[in-house]
């Protein structure tokens, strides 16, 4: 029987690399044995991409991409479609979730100095599947055309007519109408379909990358560079241990504690308060009826502050565009704005200590400031919070290179 | 003053838009309870009876209702269909937007999610907050929702109440901040209190059916997320013990 498995097996490995890449990417893949809490989010970000779009395909199962029918297809799967309920809350649910798994991923990176050499594609390729999950995200927003759904992508479209000279004419182009349509359902629907397979073979990449020059850890030290030999191989760094089963139990608990958190959603507060679904999304589009109020989604917000923080010039809307899209693309900079002698905080200065603390204190408080309605506190807020968020990039170059490190120790500490 | 803006602001906005906001007004608490099916078919009756000519639940389903609130096949055909309705059916009716904008200057809205996009606890305020305002076209405003287009078809249950005006301090114009019966309706007030709870209730239902099923389902899950817990942790110390 064995030996017949082995036979199996050694059939497919003539024709398909099986063993070699279970091998390179599970058992004889090394991963620092020190890291902790902060490097459950990776798995956790797959678990939500599978969460995601397993879900998704279910309801486009029931739901309707079009202007007339949308709206009542969603709430027919609420209350007609066995189950439909709860895979639409897992679906509304796991977008959110999705958010807070990558910005806690994000942060890990910042904190580990992950973006560092020779991580450097790693890093970018991430902020590309960032990027490509916001895409995703503001597709998926219109489809329940709800009001806030229909509003949040008028202004969402709107960006781009305030772009100068082609801006009226780009907006069209996005919308593939003169106003937000059937049309434009359609074809966000279409997006929206497509993306999260792009992001699949995205998040593919960045594990290739990822495998191929190696885990970071807490002390930001290259176990490839250290000591040689373990209990398992000769030539594996000391400090590493497989991949599998080492890191694939621990994931496990951190998947299960996920998904009871998940869960408390689901089931005991789906809409968060108006957070993860907001009110007026319960009621359908009217394009005759401007809410009083409209906000993104909590996940967009710390972008929607600064484009509100920066006042119009010459009447134009544009410069707050600018700065909104400067602030993502600024992370593709990030490894080359660190000058630091050392990757990990546990070693860094003061300074980058305090500048990354005040980091996610900025992006909270952005955040926050994004979901109120503007009064001019509220700007004045916005604009100081824009500026520190800048801040933090442009002079990473030289609060990283003035401060005092640490010692980095030769090998990982537990 | 800055509560006179506010309601300046609003009432210039609301003919406009038809929307109501009031977020200056406390909303009392509708204290609903979705596993009182009593209350919950008391409410289906009077919604039906009451308010149902006009605004449409049109993402609920009569049978799913019945089912939901325990109404038999025969109660449900003899009290709360009309007309040539059918179990199966949604619950519409024959009101097009086009009445409504000439009955009451604006489309009547269906209500299926009304406690969704506003809350149990407005609908509850909401049905509590009219009073007599000579100047509206139906004699009465509400509240939370200036210039409603609405009569108040609740009237003669509730009897009629005045609004209690506050003119801020310094001048400027006086504004509605509550209500005072002044004449007795056909039910006291603590009847009516509670029939506007039977309403809300409902509504509430209506905007989520599975709301208990999702409550109740979530506590298995969670149990089973506890028990696979305890096990996928013991399996992880099990595999750490010899990683130093």
């Amino acid at each position: 029987m064995s030996a017949e498995k082995t036979e199996n097996l050694s059939w497919i490995d003539k024709r398909f690399p099986l063993t070699e890449t279970w091998k390179a990417h599970f058992s004889d893949y090394y991963a620092p044995k020190n890291l902790n809490f902060w490097s459950f989010f990776g798995s956790l970000a797959i678990l939500t991409l599978v969460i995601q779009i397993v879900s998704g395909i279910w309801l486009a199962m029931s739901y309707k991409p079009s202007a007339a029918e949308a709206f009542a297809s969603v709430e027919y799967i609420m209350r007609d479609v066995e189950w439909g309920w709860l895979i639409r809350y897992i679906h509304s649910t796991g977008a959110s979730a999705f958010f807070i798994v990558i910005y806690l991923h994000m942060f890990r990176a910042l904190l580990w100095g992950s973006y560092r050499k020779p991580r450097e594609l790693l890093w970018i390729i991430g902020v590309v599947i960032y990027l490509a999950m916001m895409a995703t995200a503001f597709f998926g927003y219109l489809l329940p055309w709800g009001q806030m759904s229909f509003w949040g992508a008028q202004v969402i479209v709107n960006l781009f007519a305030a772009v100068p000279v082609i801006g009226d004419d780009l907006a069209v182009w996005v919308r593939g109408d003169y106003v937000i349509s059937d049309t434009t359902l359609n074809r966000f629907f279409a997006f929206h379909f497509l993306l999260p397979f792009v992001l699949a073979a995205l998040v593919f990449l960045h594990i290739v990358a990822l495998h191929h020059v190696g885990s970071n850890n807490p002390d930001g030290i290259e176990i490839k560079a250290g000591p040689k030999g373990n209990r398992w191989s000769d030539t594996a760094p000391a400090d590493g241990i497989p991949f599998h089963p080492y890191f694939t139990v621990k994931d496990l608990v951190g998947m299960v504690v996920f998904l009871a958190l998940f869960s408390v959603v689901v089931f005991y507060a789906p809409t968060l308060g108006g957070l993860f679904i907001e009110a007026p999304n319960f009621q359908p589009a009217n394009p005759f009826q401007t809410p009083e109020h409209i906000a993104p989604v909590w996940y967009f917000t710390p972008y929607y502050a600064m484009l509100r923080a920066v006042p119009p010039m010459y009447g134009s809307q544009f410069p707050g565009v600018v700065v909104m899209f400067l602030a993502i693309l600024i992370l593709f900079a990030l490894p080359w704005l660190d000058r630091s002698k050392v990757k990990s905080m546990r070693y860094k200065g003061v300074f980058s200590k305090f500048m990354l603390g005040m980091f996610a204190v900025t992006f909270v408080v952005l955040a926050w400031l994004g979901l109120q309605p503007s009064t001019p506190l509220y700007t004045l807020m916005a604009q100081i919070f824009t500026a520190l968020y800048f801040a933090f990039f442009l002079l990473m170059p030289i609060y990283t290179s003035i401060e005092k490190t640490k010692p980095v120790p030769e090998r990982v500490t537990s | 003053m800055r509560n006179t803006l506010v309601i300046a602001t609003l009432a210039l906005l609301l003919p406009a838009v038809g929307f109501a906001a009031g977020g200056h007004v406390k909303l009392e608490k509708a204290k609903v309870d979705l596993t009182d099916q009593a209350s919950l078919q008391r409410g289906a009756k009077y919604y039906v009876n009451y308010c149902m000519a006009c605004h449409s639940l049109g993402h609920l389903r009569y049978s799913r209702m019945a089912d939901d609130l325990g109404i038999d096949d025969q109660s449900l055909r003899e009290n709360l269909l009309f007309g040539d309705a059918q179990p199966t059916d949604m619950m519409t009716n024959s009101m097009r937007p086009s009445d409504g904008e000439a009955w009451f200057g604006t489309a009547v809205p269906d209500l299926t999610l009304v406690t969704r996009w506003r809350s149990p606890d407005w609908v509850y305020t909401y049905l509590k907050s009219y009073y007599v305002d000579p100047s509206r076209p139906y004699g009465v405003n509400n509240v939370i929702f200036p210039l409603v287009g609405m009569p108040h078809v609740l009237g003669d249950l509730q009897g009629v109440q005045e609004p209690i005006m506050h003119t801020p301090k310094g001048g400027g114009e006086p504004s509605v901040t509550g209500v005072t019966l002044t004449q007795a309706g056909v039910l006291t007030p603590n009847e009516y209190d509670s029939m506007v709870r039977d309403i809300t209730a409902f509504l509430t239902y209506a905007g989520e059916p599975s709301a208990l099923e999702r409550r109740r389902m979530g506590i298995y899950v969670l149990l089973f997320l506890g028990l696979l817990f305890i096990l996928t942790y013991a399996l992880k110390k099990e595999y750490w013990k010899d990683v130093h």
